[in-house]
């Protein structure tokens, strides 16, 4: 309990004493394990301390001990509810170090299963930010169109989360065919239908407006300074996605538009994420009017592993086999920082490799930590269930904040 | 050599050495330009100097990232790494000092209100001090931990775990204990990459540190 005693706002002149309280760690709209050290003047908030880390797994020491594919499947677990997004970012900086050439069919595998991922990440935080100021239904519906998108990973690797999908050079494997036909009817029929019914129990709603319009603005300039990526900063009208401005596999041959907000407040921050969902699914369109045939992996044996039937038959394809699960590729040694747009923004990895199988450091950008740092001064003068609303609106996740 | 990887494509890295070093050269030991990454390794002093131009001057608006690297071999063993990016002129660039445990890196939390953060956490993990930032607690370790977990001699076992005790009802910390030895295979090729001497070898020329065998 802090004490200071002083002049208060809302008690017109009479002396009362802050206080502090505990807002998590294990609280329901924390989003995971955060712990919030808040100083209240009766309900308004004071001043914000978010203690992080209680995740920690020290996953960039354990990748230091890895191969670069052994590497991979950390990744997943980074930022759990948009697993294959973070995957992205690590298996182009191999390419990147690598300079390998990725065949164009892999390309936009990953797209639509990048752009996917975002639709399935949304719908977990578009449900769990109405549910955090008060509203339950909308978050049950969001949740089918997610569990459709976790069947659509399991069809194509096998795991509903965890996929391990993107490989360096490649996907893991093809997808069935009727796996696309699929994605392509749930985008006509399900996803609107569904998406659109839950949007309109919120979108207009009186309650949730009251409870996020005019809530946490931040100024453009403060936006950038505090280093913002993804909606947040594009909430704060400033047009910036990775995936248009720095293009990355085959986003460059994509059309599509970027919302951008002009309030930013949680309200805008919430409606640039359904307006993304919408955008999503165009680009998934077009990946699956365009995608050719082709390799899913690239066809360098030194760096993806062989056809398992081609392994019974050929020599060589054996012991590329044999040398990749054990020794695994070597990677020229040098260093890259390599950064995709996330569906909660800038997504960075920064590679130092020294020429060896196992990567020299590996650090983590994760776009939680800018956000929640500024989450002292966001949350001044606001009240204390404000404080919900504004962690929604962040989209934190602490698999990734931690790591 | 040509691109052929699909990583991000930002703006050209043509003539951006020569416009910044120009204008840092004070602080400036060297300018590369390696596997489409522009990176400028800066006297420690003059860190936030230089990204106060790098801001101001060259339109480097937001501060993404710092990353902190240990190569214990080096006299200063520490890298710190800065991730700038400009969104008016969409690009990228680095900017690394090197440290010592004893000698403090100036703040930038100066400059970008989420260095202070970025700054903690660089410290946590590797003991690098940052002289002038306010709040140089530990984030991401636990509280009470002794030691920096990212440095390349710190096992990853660590040398303490925890468990729930029964009989005192709380939390207890106990030295680790490993049921079974770590184990730690090394499979690289003698032929391509292994750090110990093959018989014969130790009549060859020493190559240079850091430098894998090819």
């Amino acid at each position: 309990m802090s004490m200071t005693r002083e002049e208060s706002l809302t008690t017109s002149g009479e002396v009362i004493s802050n206080y502090t309280i505990n807002f998590g760690p294990q609280h329901p709209a924390a989003h995971g394990v955060l712990r919030m050290v808040m100083e209240l003047d009766g309900e308004v908030i004071e001043r914000i301390d978010p203690h992080v880390g209680l995740l920690h797994r020290g996953t960039e020491k354990l990748i230091e001990h890895k191969t670069y594919l052994q590497a991979l499947p950390y990744f997943d677990r980074l930022d759990y509810c948009s697993p294959l997004a973070m995957e992205h970012s690590y298996v182009l900086a191999i390419e990147k170090l690598l300079n390998l050439e990725v065949p164009i069919r892999a390309q936009y595998l990953r797209v639509l299963f990048a752009e996917l991922t975002r639709i399935c990440n949304h719908m977990l935080n578009i449900g769990a930010h109405v549910m955090d100021v008060g509203a339950m239904t909308p978050n049950l519906w969001v949740f089918e169109l997610r569990e459709d998108c976790l069947n659509f990973f399991e069809r194509a690797s096998g795991a509903r989360m965890h996929s391990a999908w993107f490989r360096p050079g490649g996907v893991h494997q093809d997808v069935p065919e009727k796996l696309l036909v699929d994605i392509g009817d749930w985008l006509e029929t399900r996803l609107p239908r569904l998406f659109g019914d839950a949007m309109s129990l919120v979108m207009d709603n009186r309650i949730f407006k009251q409870r996020n319009v005019d809530i946490a603005v931040v100024s453009r300039d403060d936006a950038v300074a505090w280093g913002f990526s993804g909606p947040m900063l594009r909430a704060a009208g400033v047009p910036w996605d990775l995936r248009k401005s720095q293009p990355y596999d085959v986003y460059d041959r994509m059309e599509f538009d970027i919302p951008v907000g002009t309030n930013s407040d949680c309200y805008d921050r919430f409606m640039v994420r359904v307006k993304e969902v919408y955008e999503s699914a165009k680009i998934i369109k077009q990946c699956l009017r365009d995608m050719p045939g082709g390799p899913i992996a690239s066809t360098d044996g030194k760096v993806s592993p062989p056809k398992r039937a081609e392994m019974k038959q050929s020599m060589e394809s054996l012991i590329h086999h044999f040398k990749l699960y054990t020794e695994g590729f070597h990677v020229p040694a040098g260093e890259v920082y390599v950064a995709t747009e996330s569906p909660k923004g800038e997504f960075g990895v920064y590679l130092v490799s020294d020429g060896t199988n196992k990567p020299y450091r590996c650090k983590i950008r994760p776009t939680a930590f800018s956000h929640l740092q500024a989450m002292d001064f966001m949350s001044r003068g606001h009240m204390l269930p404000d404080a919900t609303a504004i962690l929604g609106a962040i989209d934190v996740v602490f698999g990734e904040c931690d790591r | 050599m040509a691109v052929l990887h699909s990583a991000p494509k930002f703006a050209s890295n043509e003539g951006v050495i020569d416009a910044i070093s120009e204008t840092i050269s004070v602080w400036l030991i060297e300018a590369s330009e390696a596997h489409g990454e522009v990176i400028f390794r800066v006297a420690r002093d003059g860190v936030d100097q230089v990204l106060r131009i790098l801001r101001d001057d060259h339109q480097y608006q937001q501060l993404m990232e710092i990353a902190g690297v240990d190569y214990p071999a080096r006299p200063e063993r520490f890298e710190v790494v800065y991730m700038l990016q400009s969104l008016t002129k969409n690009h990228r660039v680095m900017v690394k000092c090197s440290a010592s445990e004893d000698t403090p890196v100036p703040t930038v939390t100066t400059l970008w209100p989420n260095a202070g953060w970025l700054e903690r956490e660089v410290f946590d993990l590797f003991g690098v001090t940052f002289a002038g930032n306010p709040d140089l607690r530990r984030i991401l370790t636990d509280y009470g931990f002794e030691g920096h977990p990212f440095r390349k001699d710190f096992p990853m076992t660590g040398y303490t775990e925890l468990r729930y005790s029964e009989e005192e009802k709380r939390v207890v910390y106990e030295p680790v204990e490993l049921a079974q030895e770590m184990r730690s295979f090394d499979f690289l090729s003698p032929w391509e990459g292994a750090r110990y001497v093959l018989p014969g070898d130790e009549k060859a020329p020493p190559r240079p540190e850091g430098e894998a065998r090819k």
